[in-house]
């Protein structure tokens, strides 16, 4: 992320007004026990992910003041595609890049974030890897285990969102306005193998989702 | 009718009343809470806190000019149909049509903010009936095709052309109502409307027996609905001649078509929530639940009241 007061003040102007004015007119977020996020970091958001709408929408649960903590985490292969794109995700949006499938070269494709965790950042991450199927929860990769076991001190807070998945799917490019509802879940803490870790995330997401019965999708 | 801060004044006097009616609710509940124990209340303070929201809301809307007040209406089209797209199975394949359905609500308040009455009561009825069944037909997947031409059909009579009656009354009431004004009409209608909802649950919460459709919605009962509509008769008898050009036998009459059309609106809107197996339409207004929770004796007031007036009171 830019040092450069006035990129920061884009990044600012532009989650506290195109993206919170995007999510307040376009969809209308219903959100589930909100006491249960983070009240500063270091955190995990770990969230179902179906859509590019995703980590907007869980920056934008977070108050303004914790915005410049927050960091989403995103593939390297599908965001530096081009100049522009690498520039706005980079500055404005803030990610950490991560280069998936890394791991099995030897390095630690995750040191990146356990290194932001140590500075007291909040991640926003997708466990699944991918966008995979609207409105499904696919299988949780095993970098969320990783992270968690070597930084066990740190809440992880299990999410799950409807309805973005409609909104804008993968592979689509125009929006169409639907309401969209946020199950937080309680924080998780590593222990044990980074494997139950993943498990018990994967079935606190499911839980989540299984809150809410939402209509049918076909 | 005498005009200050440009709206006529019985509409200024009424707006008043409605907000001195709030602040006596709002003290009311904020004496019960210190009383009874904390959770007890919970629900009734969101009410009346969201109520402050949207009676501030509605306020600004009709008080800033014409314009304003129709956008306001618009986009509350616009939230109650989100709303139900959100909450009905929908098809995959449909999903950029539902993006030409939001499309219907900025034309449909444009007829009625040129007053254009013929296109305004034929474009959702006539033109988009037909027009979205056959751009379903040319994608050509039939799979659910009459279940989503119904549901579309349905929520787009329920939210933008039921509730745009809003609007047009408005803009076509003011040269019918040298009393208040379009304005004036348009207060008579959601005011009572709303004021009928409190007064069938507040009837219904203290003498309610028997009741009225206990597969539907149990909590509606018969002493609530009479109680309610009485209630709500005698105030449009008192509010009427102030407000609109109606006497106050005919404002009665008003009074009582608004109470009625308020209660099936409210029932029909029940009926959706328990074919989908849900509490609440949703979750934007704490305490009320969704918008479609709020509006939906709108829904059906709006267009009883305004072709009411319009068969007895328009040349």
């Amino acid at each position: 992320m830019s040092r450069n007061p006035f990129i920061r003040l884009l990044r600012f102007l532009f989650f506290a007004v195109v993206v919170r004015a995007l999510i307040l007119l376009a969809l209308g977020l219903t959100v589930r026990n909100r006491e249960r996020l983070p009240k500063d970091g270091p955190a995990v958001l770990a969230a179902n992910h179906n859509s590019n709408l995703d980590a907007l929408v869980l920056m934008s649960l977070m108050p303004l003041r914790l915005l410049p903590k927050l960091r989403p985490v995103a593939a390297v292969d599908y965001f530096f595609t081009s100049r522009v794109r690498g520039w706005f995700v980079t500055n404005i949006i803030g990610i950490i890049p991560v280069k998936r499938g890394s791991g099995k070269e030897g390095g630690n494709p995750l040191e990146a974030c356990e290194e932001a965790l140590d500075r007291g950042e909040i991640l926003v991450l997708f466990p699944e890897g991918s966008r995979g199927h609207p409105e499904t929860l696919g299988p949780l990769k095993k970098g969320i285990g990783h992270l968690a076991c070597a930084r066990p001190h740190v809440p992880i807070i299990p999410i799950y969102m409807h309805g973005l998945g409609k909104a804008l799917p993968k592979g689509s490019a125009v929006l169409v306005p639907f309401n969209c509802t946020v199950h937080v879940g309680e924080a998780l803490y590593g222990s044990g193998t980074y494997n139950d870790f993943v498990a018990a995330l994967s079935d606190a997401m499911t839980k989540l989702g299984a809150e809410e019965k939402p209509p049918a999708w076909e | 009718m005498t005009i200050v801060f440009g709206l006529p004044e019985p509409v200024i006097c009424a707006t008043a009343g409605v907000w001195a009616l709030l602040i006596v609710a709002s003290l009311i509940v904020w004496g019960l809470r210190l009383r009874g124990p904390a959770d007890r209340y919970e629900e009734l303070v969101h009410r009346t806190e969201s109520w402050w929201w949207m009676i501030g809301a509605f306020t600004f809307a009709i008080a800033v000019n014409t314009t304003v007040a129709i956008v306001f209406l618009a986009f509350v089209s616009y939230l109650a149909l989100k709303e139900y797209l959100s909450l009905i199975p929908t098809r995959r394949i449909d999903r950029g049509l539902l993006l030409f359905a939001y499309l219907a609500i900025p034309i449909q308040y444009y007829w009625a903010a040129i007053d254009w009455y013929g296109m305004f009561i034929v474009f959702v009825p006539v033109w988009l009936f037909l027009f979205f069944p056959a751009l379903m037909a040319l994608r050509g997947d039939t799979h659910g095709f009459l279940r989503a031409v119904g549901t579309l059909s349905w929520g787009l009579m329920l939210t933008v052309f039921a509730l745009s009656h809003l609007a047009m009354l408005l803009v076509s009431g003011e040269v019918h109502d040298p009393v208040a004004g379009g304005v004036g009409l348009l207060f008579f209608v959601v005011v009572l409307t709303q004021f009928n909802d409190v007064a069938q649950y507040t009837w219904g919460k203290l003498i309610g027996r028997h009741k009225v459709t206990p597969k539907v919605s149990p909590k509606k009962t018969w002493e609530g609905l009479v109680g309610g509509v009485l209630t709500t008769v005698a105030v449009a008898a008192g509010l009427g001649p102030y407000l609109t050009p109606m006497d106050w036998q005919w404002s009665a009459l008003a009074g009582a078509v608004i109470g009625v059309a308020g209660f099936l609106g409210d029932i029909t809107i029940s009926a959706v929530k328990r074919d989908l197996g849900v509490k609440d339409t949703g979750g934007l207004l704490p305490g009320h639940g969704g918008i479609l929770d709020r509006v939906d004796s709108l829904t059906y007031a709006a267009p009883a009241f305004f072709h009411f007036f319009r068969y007895f009171f328009t040349p």
